[in-house]
């Protein structure tokens, strides 16, 4: 029988670009899958040149940094993206936010610098934002006190091979009550659901990117256990940034490396 | 009366379920207008989980057509998993639409596209948790208009309780004629309420109002009688046919989802309607006459639709596409536009012949050949005689053979069980068949490596086909058939182990039967079983055949009427039939005949290619068949 060969001929990658963009609103409910699909549908509807890789199924190359996970927003999602044709970053984060659906955000996009390694090796942590409608700072910062205390907080999470203990301890770098909700560009841009005139603490914490990673969800599972705090109704939470995490403790752009000493959104 | 969002209770709820983007709206391709300058609301419902139900033509065209006005305005909803049900219930949030999370109660109308009976259930929870009453008698002018499409709305008559109106037919012009309707009473002020609008719907001849037909039934529990209980409402409603498809090229701007659904795909419809004659198919029997979507539109529609929506695979659908008059330059044409471009290029092959694996393979030029499927229906060829599926072994054995050599590895083979007149020896070919399959491929190919999947589904007999008369086979009579090709077909080690078996058990079906045959005393049951918990009954994990079994006991009059009457039974020509007072065109003396020569195993051939044989669609209709060819041929393009 005639073993048929896959077909050859896709173009190479002569550009590579690393893209920031932001989960807003209702769509922080897709999940990583969701905004791969709709991403590789919106590339082809921008015309943006991506390469395909070889093979009877060619897939668009493109790799994602760390994903937020379903139900979780976020200001810093980043991709990298290979093209077999040269693009400006600029125009590529016009055309492709046109695409995009309201929510899904594109934001920034540099050219890789060659040579600099990859982006995902670059995220060391996460900023997050969590609002919890229903709890009083006060609580909160109770509980914060009592998480930060102790050396070890254990978890369950449920994972598709079953459940599995995880400490949440060591990959807080930091945990703090924080004020009230600002109206900028993070803030969500519906009202905090459900609870009217009912206090809503804000906990903003900075997580190192470990293995198995710990999400908002294993923070607020902490809280739970290592003081007991009981949300009333589910937690909204955002990533803020994720990057290089610097000696002062900062998240740092993790495209700086790539603009070559330029400033930021040239 | 201004409509509030539920948005705000809604999102808090949505951590707590599955998969919640479903829930979310915002695909490319939905429209959300301003509520306050649309003259008549339409909520659109596909009365299955939104994976299903968001690929579905027939709504994304009248979502289209509809938005298309600049004072109508269209929302979509679709059935919620039980995990969101119970949150609605718990915290009182209504059935909502996707575009602004709107109440489905505030709209205008609601309509329900039925493509299976088996959503029946559904639209019970969905009326229920928009607050509409379920009986159609105890609404208020404050309620919408339920109204049902699609074609389970052919025999309504099981939810004609809950119905308001329903359509048959073609829905593009209906649609808006409808709408044109709901505005005029609207704008007059809404003379004589609810039942004003009705009649005025009832008197155009193609909308039925359950409620205007009075049923009467004989001693033994048969119908006697349907009857109009109003002036000017007509005996028999009639079917609405779109004649030129080339003047309705929708979906023109694809709804493409951000959660995953069945179908991914930009779906253009190449004809409509089928004269095959498979007198098993309702589909091909109620879409009569065939209406060709020119070559030209067909290209014109395919690029267009893969510009707005970015998808990367086509399909181009039909009751039977290898039987377009131009599907040969229709193919060609396609590849050639898309050879280089990551752009695949379907065509549901169903149809038995080595023509349609050419095709197959024009289509899949440069990509990857995964399976074809062909479907011979059934497993002999006095039962291929009977349902009128004309397929010799050879036929099938020649195709295989040649999809086997043109690089496919692994094809799968459609039949059904259960059909009028099978014999377990019947349902036995089915493995001989399969067997013959591939020692055919390996000798062909020299290869070990061919494989194929026999698939076999229920047959469950339809209204407004030869085989509405038929007594269907009893549950347990398949699942002993089932059994028995299993084991024909593990029978032989070595082939066996090369072919695949995938089958339903008779239970499902038996339900699809006593939905679709069924009169209005099926409504109890359907409102029983659905108060027993019945949802998603078209999902084997949520079906349950027991709760059914015991609604319909409760349910059904004591008189003899029963599950089995109502499925296993066979109808004589003198019955009345609980659809006989809507017309889908088929004259009855045609299928009354084309059921005795389906006992007698005499074939009907297709009247594209041979005289008219007078099914009395096209008379009755005012339609004809449209075919090409055209002469005409795609033009290059350059795609993306």
């Amino acid at each position: 029988m005639s073993r048929r060969q896959p077909p050859g001929g896709q173009a190479p990658v002569v550009q590579r670009v690393r893209v920031r963009y932001a989960k807003r609103g209702p769509l922080r409910f897709t999940s990583h899958r969701d905004v791969a699909r709709a991403l590789e549908r919106a590339l082809r509807r921008a015309r943006v040149p991506v390469a395909y890789s070889q093979g009877f199924t060619p897939h668009p190359r493109i790799s994602y940094a760390s994903a937020a996970p379903t139900g979780v927003a976020s200001e810093a999602e980043y991709l990298e993206l290979g093209l077999q044709a040269p693009m400006p970053p600029a125009m590529l984060v016009g055309a492709l936010d046109a695409a995009l659906s309201p929510g899904l955000d594109v934001l920034d996009a540099v050219t890789a610098a060659p040579g600099s390694g990859s982006l995902a090796d670059r995220m060391e942590a996460s900023r997050w934002r969590i609002e919890l409608p229903g709890v009083e700072p006060a609580e909160l910062r109770r509980a914060v006190a009592a998480f930060t205390a102790i050396d070890q907080v254990l978890v369950e999470r449920l994972t598709k091979q079953g459940r599995r203990t995880l400490d949440t301890r060591p990959a807080v770098y930091e945990l703090r009550v924080a004020g009230p909700v600002e109206g900028g560009a993070g803030a969500a841009r519906t009202a905090p659901s459900g609870v009217t005139d009912a206090p809503c603490a804000i906990l903003e914490c900075v997580v190192r990117q470990v293995t198995p990673s710990v999400r908002p969800d294993d923070v607020l599972s902490g809280l739970r256990v290592a003081a007991g705090l009981e949300p009333p109704v589910p937690a909204r939470a955002t990533r803020l940034a994720q990057g290089p995490l610097s000696a002062q403790g900062e998240i740092v752009d993790p495209l700086e490396a790539d603009r070559g000493g330029m400033p930021a959104g040239e | 009366m201004a409509a509030e969002t539920v948005w705000p209770r809604l999102e808090p709820l949505l951590p707590q379920v599955s998969k919640p983007i479903q829930y979310v709206g915002g695909e490319l391709g939905a429209q959300v207008k301003d509520w306050d300058a649309a003259a008549v609301r339409w909520a659109l419902m596909y009365p299955d989980a939104y994976e299903v139900g968001l690929p579905n033509q027939g709504v994304q065209i009248l979502y289209e057509v509809l938005n298309e006005l600049p004072d109508v305005l269209a929302e979509r909803t679709y059935a919620v998993w039980p995990d969101l049900e119970a949150l609605l219930r718990a915290h009182r949030v209504p059935q909502f639409t996707l575009e602004s999370h709107r109440p489905v109660g505030d709209f205008d109308l609601l309509g329900v596209s039925f493509a299976t009976e088996l959503g029946y259930t559904n639209l019970l929870t969905a009326l229920d948790l928009a607050g509409i009453p379920l009986p159609a008698v105890d609404r208020t002018d404050q309620h919408p208009i339920v109204i049902a499409g699609g074609h389970a709305a052919f025999n309504p008559e099981p939810i004609a309780e809950f119905l308001d109106a329903a359509v048959l037919g073609d829905g593009e012009e209906a649609v808006l004629e409808v709408t044109g309707i709901v505005r005029d009473w609207k704008a007059a002020g809404r003379p004589e309420g609810r039942d004003g609008l009705l009649l005025r719907l009832a008197r155009t001849g193609w909308v039925y109002v359950p409620r205007f037909y009075h049923v009467d039934y004989l001693p033994d529990g048969r119908i006697r009688r349907v009857v109009p209980n109003r002036p000017g409402v007509p005996f028999r409603v009639t079917k609405r046919t779109t004649m030129d498809l080339d003047q309705w090229p929708y979906p023109k701007r694809p709804l493409v989802p951000l959660a995953e659904t069945v179908h991914e795909r930009y779906a253009v419809e190449i004809f409509r309607g089928c004269t095959r004659g498979c007198r098993f198919c309702q589909a091909g029997m109620i879409t009569r006459p065939v209406r060709e979507r020119s070559i030209t539109t067909v290209g014109q529609m395919v690029a267009d639709g893969l510009a707005a929506s970015g998808f990367s695979e086509v399909g181009l659908l039909s009751l039977s596409s290898a039987d377009h008059s131009e599907i040969g330059d229709l193919c060609s044409g396609l590849a050639d536009r898309y050879e280089s471009s990551n752009v695949s290029l379907s065509l549901p092959s169903t149809r038995v012949d080595a023509f349609n694996v050419e095709l197959a393979r024009e289509l899949s030029r440069g990509g990857r050949r995964t399976g074809l499927t062909f479907a011979p229906e059934g497993g002999s060829e006095r039962i291929r005689r009977v349902i009128n599926k004309m397929v010799t072994e050879e036929d099938l054995i020649r195709t295989v053979v040649t999809a086997y050599t043109g690089g496919w590895r692994h094809v799968k083979l459609y039949f059904m069980c259960g059909l009028p007149t099978e014999t377990d020896h019947d349902v036995l070919q089915i493995a001989r068949l399969a067997h013959q399959v591939i020692e055919a491929g390996r000798a062909a190919t020299g290869s070990r490596d061919v494989r194929c999947t026999v698939s076999i589904g229920g047959f469950v007999p339809k209204p407004h086909t030869p085989f509405q008369w038929a007594g269907q086979c009893p549950a347990e009579l398949v699942d002993h058939r089932l059994k028995l090709l299993k084991q024909a077909i593990n029978a032989d080690r070595s082939l066996g182990k090369a072919i695949g078996y995938r089958y339903h058990d008779g239970q499902p079906s038996l339900i699809e039967g006593l939905l679709s045959r069924g009169d209005r005393r099926v409504g109890a049951v359907i409102r029983r079983v659905w108060e027993a918990g019945a949802r998603f009954d078209g999902w084997g994990e949520h079906f349950s055949y027991r709760r059914w079994v015991e609604a319909a006991a409760a349910a059904l009059p004591a008189a003899g009427v029963d599950l089995a009457w109502f499925t296993t039974r066979e109808r004589d020509r003198s019955e009345v039939l609980p659809w006989d007072h809507l017309d889908s065109g088929l004259d009855q003396q045609w299928l009354w005949q084309d059921w005795q020569d389906a006992l007698a195993g005499v074939e009907q051939d297709d009247c594209r290619w041979t005289p008219c044989f007078d099914c009395g669609v096209c008379p009755g209709m005012d339609t004809e068949i449209q075919t090409g060819p055209t002469g005409r041929r795609l033009l290059p393009l350059t795609p993306v």
